[in-house]
C-alpha cells in the first residue's frame, strides 16, 4: 500500500522537479532550433543596381541562413567605382557590378578572388561568358556573371512601327520630335550612336575619327528630344506615353511595363543592340566572404537564375542552362516574352551568334571624362 | 545723454555664441572645404589633395557650362519675378481686404503643403501635367489640347512656383499686414487713388518684406534639383543638374565643387544686393 502510494502519488516539489525535466526535455530540440532564428541576423552590405538587394531576390536566401541584406544602390559603373572608392576597404560584402567595370574593381584591389569550381561555370549557355572579358586576370577568377540583357530600341508601338523600329534611324522620325527621350548616362546612347555610325564589332573601341561622327550623329539628334531621365522618369515617360521612343535602354525597363499591359516593348535593330552584364563580386576585406559566396552560389543556382530573370525592378535573361530550363518550367510567359526558348526568332544566344550584340565598354581610346563631357554638351545644346 | 555704442562684452557674446558657433559649423567650415576642394585633383576615381587649378580652367572653359549657368540664373530671375506679381495681390487681399481670422486660416492653409515631402509634391504634379494627366483631360473636354507640359522649361516653372510661391505669400503678408494704415488713409484723404496708393505707399512700406520673399524665392529656385529634372526633363539643365552630372560620372567632385562654389558667389552677391537694396534709405 505504501510502496502503491508512492508509485503513483507525488509530492508537491516532486511534481515541478519532474515535469520540469519533461519540459525541459521537450523544449530543448526546438530550443537548439530556434536559437539559430533568435540569434540577430547577420547583415551584409550590398553595393548594386537598383532591386537587387530588394525581397524578391533576397527573401528566400535571407530566411534561409538568418542573414539581413542592407544594400546601397548606384546608377551607373563610374558612380559604383566612386562609391567604393570613398569608403574605407571592407564597407561593401557583395559587389554588383557591370562587367565593363571589374577589371578596374580588379585593378585598384577592391574584390575577391573566387573559386570558379564554386559555381556552375560549364553550364553557361554561351561559351564567351565563361571568360568573360576582364572578369579574369592570370588565369584567376574575380567576379562571377550572374545575368544581361540587351539594349536596343524601345518604344511605343503606338507611336512607331515594328518594322521602323528595327533601326536606330527611326530616333530621328518626324512623327515622334521631341517625344525622344534619353536614359541620363552616355554609355549606352552613345554606344548606339557608335552602331549607327556602323563602328562594329567595337562600337566602344573607336578613333577619333569616328568619334567625332558619333558626336555629330549625336547632335543631329538633339532636336527630337524631349528629355533626359533617370529610372524612374524613363518609366514614367514610357509608361504615361509622354515618350514614344527612349534612346539608350532595352528590355530591363520596358519589360516591366510590357508585363504590365503597356505598348511598348524593346528590340535589337538592325545595326546591332549593346549588351549590358552584371556579375558579383566579393568585396575585398569583407568579413561575410563564405556567406556571400553562399548567395552567389543561390543565385546562380536554377532557384536564383529564375529569381533574377524575374526580378520585379527589372527583368534580365539567365546565364545557366539550367536556369533557362528552370524559367520554362516556372513561368513559361515570360520565358517566352524574352525568347528563352529554344529556337525563337529573339532567343539572345540567337542574336549574338548572328553577330548583332556587342558588349557595353568603357570607351578605349577616348577617357570616359571625354565622353562624359560630350554628353554634358549634348544636353545643353 | 550718454550713447550705447554697441561694443563686445561678455553677456552680449555669450548670446552670440550659439548663432556664430552655427555659422562656422554648418557654413563657413563646410564653404571652405568646398573651397578647398575645387583645387583638387581625382585619381583612379579617389579625391588627392592638391592645389592646381585645373577644376576651374576646364569648368570655366566649357561652353556647356556658361549656358547652364545662365539658363539657370535666367530661370530663377524668371521665377522670381512672376512669382512676387502673382504673390502680390494675394498678399495684398489678405492683407487688406479679409478679417483677421481669415488671414490667419488662409496663412496656415499656406504652410499646410511644407507637412508634405516635396519631392511628392512633384510627382503629383507630374500626374497633374502628363499629356494623359488631369488638366489635359480636362481641357480636353472642352476641345483643346493637349499640350506637352512636362519635360519643358513650363513644368521646371511650376515646380518653382510649387515650391516657392506658398512662402512668398506669407511673407508678403506678414509684411504688408504690418504696415500702419493710417498711412494708407493719408493717401486717400489727400486725394490718391487706389493704384497710387499701392506704388506710392503701400510698396514702398512693404519694401523688406516683399524684397525678402523675391530673394527667398531666388534661392530656393536657383539651388533646385527636383523640379528641372522631374518636371524639367532636364530641358534645359541647370547647375544643380550639372552637379549630379559631374559627380555622377568619374566622380569628379572638385569639378562639382566648382559649381557650386559659383552658385554660392552668385547668391551672396545678389543676397548682399538685395538687402542693400531693401534697406536703403531705410533709415531717413
Amino acid at each position: 500500500m505504501k510502496n502503491k502510494s508512492t508509485t503513483l502519488s507525488l509530492s508537491r516539489r516532486q511534481f515541478i522537479k519532474r515535469s520540469g525535466g519533461v519540459a525541459t526535455a521537450i523544449a530543448f530540440p526546438a530550443i537548439v532550433t530556434s536559437r539559430k532564428a533568435l540569434a540577430e541576423p547577420t547583415e551584409i552590405n550590398m553595393l548594386a543596381w537598383y532591386g537587387h538587394g530588394e525581397p524578391d531576390v533576397v527573401s528566400e536566401f535571407e530566411a534561409m541562413n538568418n542573414v539581413k541584406f542592407n544594400p546601397k544602390y548606384y546608377a551607373g559603373g563610374d558612380n559604383m567605382l566612386g562609391l567604393i572608392a570613398q569608403s574605407p576597404p571592407g564597407t561593401y560584402d557583395i559587389i554588383l557590378s557591370d562587367a565593363e567595370f571589374v577589371q578596374q574593381l580588379n585593378q585598384a584591389g577592391y574584390i575577391e578572388e573566387l573559386n570558379p569550381d564554386d559555381y556552375p561555370i560549364d553550364d553557361f549557355i554561351h561559351e564567351d561568358f565563361k571568360q568573360f572579358p576582364g572578369h579574369w586576370s592570370d588565369g584567376k577568377m574575380y567576379s562571377v556573371m550572374v545575368r544581361f540583357g540587351y539594349l536596343g530600341v524601345s518604344y511605343n508601338r503606338n507611336a512607331i512601327g515594328d518594322d521602323d523600329a528595327m533601326s536606330y534611324k527611326c530616333f530621328w522620325n518626324e512623327d515622334i520630335a521631341g517625344k525622344v527621350g534619353h536614359f541620363d548616362w552616355h554609355l549606352p546612347s552613345l554606344g548606339m550612336m557608335s552602331l549607327l555610325n556602323g563602328n562594329i564589332p567595337k562600337p566602344f573601341d573607336i578613333d577619333s575619327g569616328a568619334w567625332k561622327g558619333v558626336q555629330e550623329t549625336t547632335m543631329s539628334l538633339r532636336p527630337q528630344v524631349g528629355g533626359f531621365f533617370d529610372y524612374g522618369g524613363t518609366f514614367n515617360s514610357l509608361k504615361n506615353s509622354e515618350m514614344s521612343a527612349i534612346c539608350g535602354i532595352g528590355d530591363w525597363i520596358t519589360g516591366v511595363l510590357e508585363k504590365d499591359g503597356a505598348p511598348v516593348t524593346s528590340v535589337v535593330p538592325k545595326e546591332g543592340g549593346i549588351q549590358w552584364t552584371e556579375s558579383y563580386c566579393i568585396g575585398k576585406g569583407s568579413a561575410k566572404a563564405e556567406l556571400v559566396n553562399q548567395f552567389i552560389q543561390y543565385m546562380m543556382s536554377p532557384a536564383g537564375q529564375v529569381r533574377s530573370a524575374e526580378m520585379a525592378a527589372y527583368p534580365a535573361f539567365c546565364v545557366t542552362n539550367a536556369g533557362q530550363a528552370e524559367l520554362r518550367n516556372v513561368n513559361m510567359k515570360e520565358a517566352e516574352r524574352t525568347g528563352q526558348i529554344v529556337g525563337a526568332a529573339n532567343n539572345p544566344l540567337t542574336l549574338i551568334s548572328e553577330g548583332r550584340i556587342h558588349y557595353r565598354e568603357v570607351p578605349i581610346q577616348q577617357s570616359l571624362e571625354e565622353w562624359n563631357d560630350f554628353w554634358s554638351e549634348y544636353k545643353n545644346a | 545723454m550718454k550713447s550705447v555704442k554697441p561694443g563686445l562684452d561678455a553677456y552680449a557674446l555669450t548670446w552670440r555664441l550659439p548663432v556664430i558657433i552655427w555659422q562656422v559649423l554648418f557654413f563657413v567650415a563646410p564653404l571652405a572645404f568646398m573651397i578647398a576642394m575645387s583645387f583638387f585633383l581625382v585619381k583612379n576615381y579617389r579625391m588627392v589633395e592638391a592645389f592646381e587649378l585645373a577644376n576651374w580652367i576646364k569648368m570655366f572653359s566649357r561652353d556647356y557650362f556658361r549656358d547652364t549657368y545662365w539658363q539657370t540664373l535666367g530661370l530663377a530671375s524668371l521665377t522670381t519675378a512672376c512669382a512676387t506679381m502673382l504673390a502680390f495681390p494675394a498678399a495684398f487681399a489678405l492683407s487688406f481686404k479679409v478679417s483677421e481670422n481669415a488671414r490667419r486660416w488662409a496663412i496656415f492653409f499656406l504652410i499646410i503643403p511644407f507637412f508634405t515631402s516635396y519631392l511628392v509634391r512633384i510627382f503629383s504634379w507630374y500626374v497633374l501635367l502628363a499629356e494623359s494627366g488631369v488638366i489635359n483631360k480636362i481641357i480636353g473636354f472642352l476641345g483643346v489640347g493637349p499640350y506637352t507640359m512636362l519635360n519643358t522649361m513650363f513644368g521646371t516653372m511650376v515646380g518653382y512656383f510649387a515650391l516657392t510661391l506658398p512662402l512668398v505669400i506669407i511673407l508678403q503678408t506678414l509684411s504688408m499686414s504690418s504696415i500702419d494704415r493710417s498711412l494708407i488713409e493719408a493717401a486717400h484723404n489727400l486725394g490718391a487713388g487706389r493704384f497710387r496708393t499701392i506704388f506710392q505707399v503701400i510698396i514702398p512700406s512693404a519694401k523688406i518684406g516683399l524684397v525678402v520673399g523675391a530673394l527667398f524665392c531666388f534661392i530656393l529656385s536657383f539651388g533646385d534639383f527636383v523640379s528641372p529634372y522631374y518636371l524639367g526633363g532636364s530641358q534645359p539643365p541647370t547647375l544643380t543638374i550639372l552637379i549630379t552630372d559631374t559627380t555622377k560620372s568619374g566622380q569628379q567632385w572638385p569639378r562639382a565643387a566648382v559649381v557650386a562654389v559659383t552658385m554660392m558667389v552668385t547668391l551672396m552677391v545678389i543676397a548682399f544686393s538685395a538687402i542693400k537694396f531693401a534697406y536703403h534709405n531705410r533709415s531717413q
